[in-house]
Formats: structure tokens, C-alpha cells, sequence
């Protein structure tokens, strides 16, 4: 039996529109969840003082920096490495049996669990490379865990970079690296700019791998080579450890707020640029 | 007189494919020649072997000679980036980049380190040539992407120009635009002869009729004849190059 045309339109309607309704509903329903019990404890001094009796009381402040230091650290040596590894795939190297191997083997890397990169960081960064539990062992590690995503995104952004502008560009008497700076890289930024937020946001809320490489120590760290503990790994401990339920709901506002903050400010800074440029 | 641009027996391969098939040919100095042919007669693959385009994409294998100024400009040592400062382009499709109609224009001099005043000078010099300055003159700093087709093609001409390249090659310019802008373009063209070499396929006989001092007809790959313009097309040497300009196929 053949169904009318006018009601599979309306079924496919009303099953698409209950798909976005039902994400949107688990986004919305998480978040309220979160804030209604962790805006109550928030506060600035909760922010910015430091905690007292293993966190059940005072602040979170170490953990704070925590979690921007891990991040920033991550990010700030897995872009450089991702984005250009990204254009040497996709400028410099025609599509080969080799271009194929490295794209294979980004992809897995995207795969393994955290946990994996957390146990690898231990090993080696940890102890073969005796840099302790510290910002430097979890930074490090982190970066290679972002590493495969911000190397698929800056070169899907590379590659929708229009193949007339590298024509003009050679055309105008450039060379291979005077069109990846003046007419690649602005052109794929946006795109390169997601990779990089999706990155911030795996590593901020990354647990697993960050207790196996630096550390969960609760006091201020003063250099790169001391032990911190991330929001994540904060809140992970408070509630799993039964210590304060309500300062772990703290903890965990605190990470939404800055999450959505990230990429309120990443959105900003994109329509700015593309504003500019058009 | 010397020939600005020689081939000598040049055949260009795509994949195995012939796409130019043993072309030899003297191109004038400050004269327009004007290419024309059907589809696939290899016009498009003669103009991007003379500043070296074909070889960007995978699969390209040439054979012959071409000459510029006497030198062989596929001689290992010959310094690609500068040829294509020497042998500028113009592309069928305006392709503006993303940027201000100024930085468009000096996008090929800054490469070369020229800064400062000087750019000025040349957008204004480049944009003038190109029939452009007075309608952009009071937004240099508005994105090309505004424009519309038939500016963004003077722009590219512009930007060409800005070069200070010896020869121009211009593949179809025209293809997309209204009568106004292609009538401004080729008043350009008429203009800039004098100091250039130019070359100019197109797929309107009309148009190479009315610029070309001289046109060559393609076909399949080869050259069927070359000659003055007027010559050509009043009493074409070969059956084929009178059956297509007077439109029994193309």
C-alpha cells in the first residue's frame, strides 16, 4: 500500500522537528539541572579563594588555574603541530598511499578512550621522562589527545578553501608558502578556529586522562612542574568520594559557565573576523 | 622582428591524453593574438603551459620547447615564480580574493616586497589601465566580493597589470559578462597592446575579429592555421578554419 505523499511529508516533519526538540531538551534539561543546584554556591570568593579540609570548605581557586592552565598548554602546542600537519597533507603532499596511512592512523587516534592517553601520558611523560604529575605531563598529553581532531578540521577547512583562489594566487607569482599565509590560512581560519574550541572543550572536560598525568594535588601550583587538579577532576573527587555534594555542584556551574563563555567568545571573535573580510 | 614567445613542436599530455599535439608557433611582440576553436582544441592548455599553470594539477606531461625571450622557460633552473610575474593571467571566472579591492590589486607586488607608497601609486596606475579607477576610486578599502562581474574582471586585469609582467594572457575573459563590461575590457585590451603582449583565447570569433592582430585556430590539440587576423578570417588557407568561423561547427 502506497502511503500519500502529504502524510509522509508530515510524518517526516513532525519526526525531524521531535529529533531537534528531544537534543535540544536534554541540552537545556542538563544544564538547568547543573546551575539550579550549583548557582547557589557560586560565588566570587568560591571562585577565587583557595579550599580548606580537602575541599568541603573554602574555594576552588588551584583548580581554577587548573583548568586553564591544562587547556592553554594543550592547545598552545597541539594547534601549531595539528594545523600544520593539516597543510602539509593537504598542500604540500598530493593524495598518496602515505597521505592515506597518516589520515588512517589520525582517525584511530581520535578514537582511543581517554583513559589510554592518560595511561601512555603516565608511562611516558610521568615516568620516562621524570616530569612528575604536573601541568607540564598533562598538558602534554592532552595535546596529543586534541591532536587528531584539530588535524581533521583545520583540513577540511583547508580543503574548502576554493582551488581558484591557490590559482590566482600562483598565477600573481607566489610561491607555495606565500598562498598558504595570504590566502589559506585566513580563508580556513573559522574552520581551523572550530577545531581549536572543540579541542578546549574536550580537554576542559577531560578527567581520565588528566588524574593519571597531573595529579589531583589540591594546593597552589607555582610552575608548570607541579601537580594540579582541573574543575573536572575536583568535582569528579568531591562527589565520587562523597566529600561535599554541594561544592561539587559548584565546581560543576562553574565548568559550564566557563565552557559556554569559551565558545560565546570563539563565536564572537569568528563573526568579527568574517565580518572584516567580506 | 624577435618573437616574444616561441613553441617549438609542443605537445602537452593529460593522463596519457593528447591535449596539445605538436604546436610550433612565433608569437609578436606587442600585438594581440587571438586563439580561437571549439571546445577541447587544446586552447586553454597552450595559454596555461606558457606561464606554467598545467603542472599545479597531477597528471600533466609536456614535450617540446617553449621559449621566452630565447630561454626555455621549462629548463630545470628556470625560476618559476618569477615567469609567472613576467606572463600574468587573467582566468575565464573573475576570481576576486577575499580582501579590499586595494589589497586585491597589490597582492602580487607585496609578495615581491614592494610596501608604502608605491602601492598607491600602482593601484591607481594598474586600476586607470584597466578602466576600473573611476568607479572604485572612493572605496579601495570595500571588499572586491562587492563588485560586480564585470568589475571584478577589470579588477582582475588590474591586478595582472600591477605585476609589471611582460605578456597577458587572458583565457576567455569575457565568457560570463554583459556587452557593456566586455566592450570596456577589450577597449582596455586595445590601449595596453602597446606595452604588452597579449593573448587572448576566446570562444566568440566576433571578439577575436574585433581586438586580434593576428588569431590561430585550434582544433583536437593542433594548429590548424595563424595568421593576421584579417587574413584568417576574409580568406582562411584551410576548409576547417572557415567552416568554424563562419559557424558550421563549434
Amino acid at each position: 500500500m502506497r502511503v500519500h505523499p502529504r502524510y509522509t511529508q508530515k510524518a517526516a516533519l513532525a519526526l525531524l522537528g521531535g529529533a531537534t526538540l528531544l537534543t535540544v531538551a536534554v541540552l537545556v534539561f542538563i544544564i538547568f539541572f547543573v546551575l539550579e543546584k550549583g548557582l547557589p554556591v557560586l560565588s566570587l570568593s568560591f571562585l577565587f579563594t583557595n579550599p580548606q579540609d580537602m575541599g568541603r570548605a573554602g574555594g576552588i581557586l588551584p583548580t581554577l588555574i587548573g583548568t586553564v592552565a591544562l587547556p592553554v598548554l594543550a592547545l598552545a602546542i597541539a594547534t601549531p603541530l595539528g594545523v600544520g600537519t593539516a597543510v602539509y597533507l593537504t598542500e604540500y603532499t598530493r593524495e598518496s598511499g602515505l597521505t592515506k596511512v597518516i589520515r588512517f592512523g589520525t582517525d584511530c587516534l581520535a578514537g582511543i578512550p581517554s583513559i589510554i592517553f592518560g595511561l601512555f601520558g603516565f608511562i611516558f611523560f610521568v615516568t620516562v621522562l621524570r616530569l612528575g604529575w604536573s601541568i607540564l605531563s598533562g598538558g602534554l598529553t592532552l595535546a596529543f589527545m586534541v591532536l587528531p581532531t584539530i588535524i581533521r578540521t583545520s583540513e577540511e577547512a583547508i580543503k574548502a578553501v576554493p582551488a581558484s583562489y591557490r590559482e590566482v594566487s600562483f598565477s600573481l607569482g607566489a610561491t607555495r608558502w606565500q598562498t598558504v599565509r595570504k590566502v589559506i590560512l585566513p580563508n580556513a581560519l573559522p574552520g581551523i578556529v572550530t577545531g581549536v574550541m572543540l579541542g578546549i572543550g574536550r580537554s576542559i572536560g577531560e578527567t581520565a586522562a588528566v588524574i593519571f598525568t597531573a595529579g589531583s594535588s589540591l594546593r597552589m601550583p607555582h610552575s608548570v612542574f607541579d601537580s594540579v587538579r582541573t574543575m573536572s577532576v575536583h568535582f569528579y573527587i568531591l562527589a565520587r568520594e562523597g566529600i561535599s555534594n554541594q561544592n561539587a555542584y559548584g565546581t560543576a556551574a562553574a565548568l559550564i559557565i566557563a565552557v559556554l563563555a569559551v565558545n560565546l567568545t570563539a563565536y564572537w571573535l569568528m563573526n568579527r573576523f568574517i565580518a572584516r573580510r567580506s | 622582428m624577435e618573437a616574444k614567445i616561441s613553441a617549438h613542436d609542443l605537445t602537452v599530455n593529460h593522463q596519457g591524453l593528447p591535449l596539445l599535439d605538436d604546436v610550433t608557433m612565433d608569437l609578436p611582440t606587442n600585438r594581440i593574438l587571438g586563439i580561437i576553436g571549439p571546445a577541447s582544441s587544446g586552447k586553454t592548455t597552450f595559454l596555461r603551459a606558457l606561464n606554467r599553470m598545467n603542472e599545479l594539477q597531477p597528471g600533466f606531461t609536456m614535450a617540446g620547447l617553449l621559449l621566452l625571450d630565447g630561454q626555455d622557460i621549462y629548463a630545470p633552473d628556470f625560476d618559476v615564480v618569477a615567469l609567472r610575474k613576467r606572463v600574468g593571467m587573467v582566468f575565464a571566472l573573475p576570481v576576486p580574493l577575499p580582501m579590499s579591492i586595494h589589497d586585491n590589486v597589490v597582492y602580487g607586488p607585496r609578495l615581491s616586497g614592494v610596501r608604502g607608497g608605491r602601492l598607491d601609486e600602482l593601484v591607481e596606475k594598474s586600476l586607470r589601465a584597466a578602466f576600473l579607477w573611476e568607479e572604485v576610486k572612493d572605496r579601495l578599502q570595500t571588499s572586491a566580493l562587492r563588485l560586480s562581474g564585470g568589475q571584478q574582471q577589470r579588477l582582475c586585469l588590474a591586478r595582472t597589470l600591477a605585476l609589471g609582467p611582460e605578456v597577458i594572457l587572458l583565457d576567455e575573459p569575457c565568457s560570463g559578462l554583459d556587452p557593456i563590461s566586455t566592450a570596456k575590457i577589450e577597449e582596455a585590451l586595445a590601449v595596453l597592446k602597446s606595452d604588452y603582449t597579449i593573448v587572448l583565447v576566446t570562444n566568440n570569433t566576433k571578439q577575436a575579429a574585433r581586438v586580434a592582430d593576428e588569431t590561430a585556430f585550434f582544433l583536437q590539440g593542433r594548429l590548424v592555421e595563424h595568421g593576421p587576423t584579417q587574413t584568417l578570417f576574409t580568406a582562411p588557407r584551410d576548409q576547417r578554419t572557415g567552416d568554424y568561423i563562419t559557424g558550421r561547427f563549434g
